[in-house]
């Protein structure tokens, strides 16, 4: 209980920003290096990790005031944590709650793990198509190999 | 975006694919016709690949068009370190078409993306080989006088074996049944027997190369079995042999039945099925020819 207040004090106190909530543990910092958020200098970054969740056991969470990511951004989260819910606050209040949906086509974003794909071996960006929503399998545009959600690297 | 690029054989659909059947009979009947004069066609073969190059480039002279390219990724600039992209950027300043090798997969494809001209891929490591699974569709075509409702026994490397799962995919529309005849090492991977199950492809999956399979069999599809693939070499010493072909086999077998090899063969067809009358490699390797001369026509509008 006491855990709960004090989780709530903290989404709370963000003014104005985003919290990306329900984070799987193991994706933590892999949402935070496809946010980019490393190279953040001039906003306020929180980062929460195995924090205690009704929902899920054990979370990560983000928070980051006075920056709200486009939407296309955002869905890319769905790639490694398909379940998060991103919470837009203005003005202390939570305004929008967000579930991110994984795009048909990724462009940039995965790494192939095919070390014989053109991708690795051009300077070029990669491109996979979603072959299957549920178990988020991809397959590479190029090379053609299939890669399922628990090999999948992030560029 | 209507360059007529043939990348992957799923590039195809049906009707498409039936009318290269139709045209490369055209060629058969006469391979010789100057459709392409006036025409400049590279062959860029980062990898060597002799019998697909010479094939290509044949298809090309017998149609009165120009070649220039290089057989030898050694002599190209690749060598110097280029970039695909820059090598496809200045042959498609002199090219009207690419044909294309390369050891990397998913090569044809970005060079696609990149060249104003139409791309041909001969092959892109261990991708895609698509004009090999034309011609294997024409021959079978050719021998059987359709593609519908055949029973295609595949046999050997059905694992790595590329020209193996582009004809599997390409038959789908021609309600094909498959039986897979392999080792438990080289067996067809999941990801194809799962196509054949979404399309309701019947298929059968046996150790055994026995008669019985044979002779319920329209086209026998023999692959090579590379000794690379095996970690354990006695055991490849044991499999080698298990999947020769020899014409003793063959004395059951239904009358249109022919025997199919992308070659080069080792020793997984024995020299005595050549003068049986269900040898077709040889007929096979020069359906290449027509069915490059009907690729080549259309990606250049022709």
């Amino acid at each position: 209980m006491v855990n709960k207040e004090k989780k709530e004090l903290a989404v709370a106190a963000l003014q104005n920003g985003t919290v990306i909530d329900h984070i799987p543990t193991q994706s933590l910092f892999k949402v935070v290096d496809l946010l980019g958020l490393k190279d953040l200098t001039d906003v306020s970054v929180t980062i929460g990790n195995n924090l205690d969740s009704n929902r899920m056991v054990k979370k990560g969470i983000i928070k980051v005031a006075d920056l709200f990511f486009p939407e296309e951004t955002l869905n890319r989260i769905a790639v490694i944590a398909p379940n998060v819910v991103v919470n837009i606050i203005r003005d202390f209040e939570v305004v929008e709650k967000l579930h991110v949906a994984l795009p048909d086509e990724l462009i940039d974003i995965v790494k192939c793990n095919n070390p014989k794909c053109i991708t690795n071996n051009e300077p070029m960006r990669t491109h996979f198509h979603v072959i299957d929503r549920e178990h988020t399998t991809l397959r590479c545009h190029y090379c053609e190999r299939p890669v399922f959600q628990h090999d999948i690297t992030l560029k | 975006m209507d360059k007529h690029s043939l990348i992957s054989i799923s590039d195809l659909n049906k009707e498409e694919i039936l009318a290269l059947l139709k045209r490369a009979q055209e060629f058969e009947k006469n391979p010789n016709q100057r459709i392409l004069a006036g025409k400049v066609v590279a062959s860029l073969f980062f990898e060597p690949s002799t019998r697909t190059r010479l094939s290509f480039e044949t298809a090309v002279n017998r149609l009165g068009g120009r070649v220039i390219g290089f057989s030898d990724p050694k002599s190209s600039s690749q060598a110097k370190g280029e970039s695909l992209k820059d090598t496809i950027m200045m042959v498609s300043n002199y090219a009207d078409l690419i044909v294309m090798r390369h050891y990397l997969d998913g090569a044809a494809r970005y060079a696609n993306e990149i060249a104003s001209v139409p791309i041909i891929n001969a092959g892109d490591g261990s991708n895609q080989h698509p004009t090999q699974t034309m011609l294997d569709l024409y021959t079978i075509y050719q021998t059987q006088g359709t593609l519908e409702n055949l029973t295609i026994t595949m046999v050997g490397d059905l694992k790595y074996g590329r020209t193996v799962h582009s004809l599997l995919e390409a038959m789908h529309h021609f309600k094909p049944r498959f039986k897979f005849v392999a080792c438990d090492e080289l067996r067809m991977p999941e990801q194809y027997k799962q196509y054949c199950t979404e399309w309701g492809i019947e298929y059968e999956e046996t150790r055994e190369f026995s008669p019985e399979i044979i002779n319920q069999t329209d086209i026998l599809y023999m692959t090579r079995v590379q000794r690379e693939r095996f970690s354990d070499l006695m055991e490849y010493e044991r499999v080698k042999n298990i999947y020769t072909l020899t014409a003793s086999m063959l004395t059951g077998c239904k009358p249109n039945m022919r025997v199919l090899h992308p070659l080069p063969r080792v020793t997984e067809i024995a020299q005595d099925v050549d003068d049986t009358p269900q040898a077709y490699y040889f007929e096979q390797a020069l359906n290449g020819l027509y069915a490059r001369q009907a690729l080549i026509c259309r990606a250049l509008d022709l």
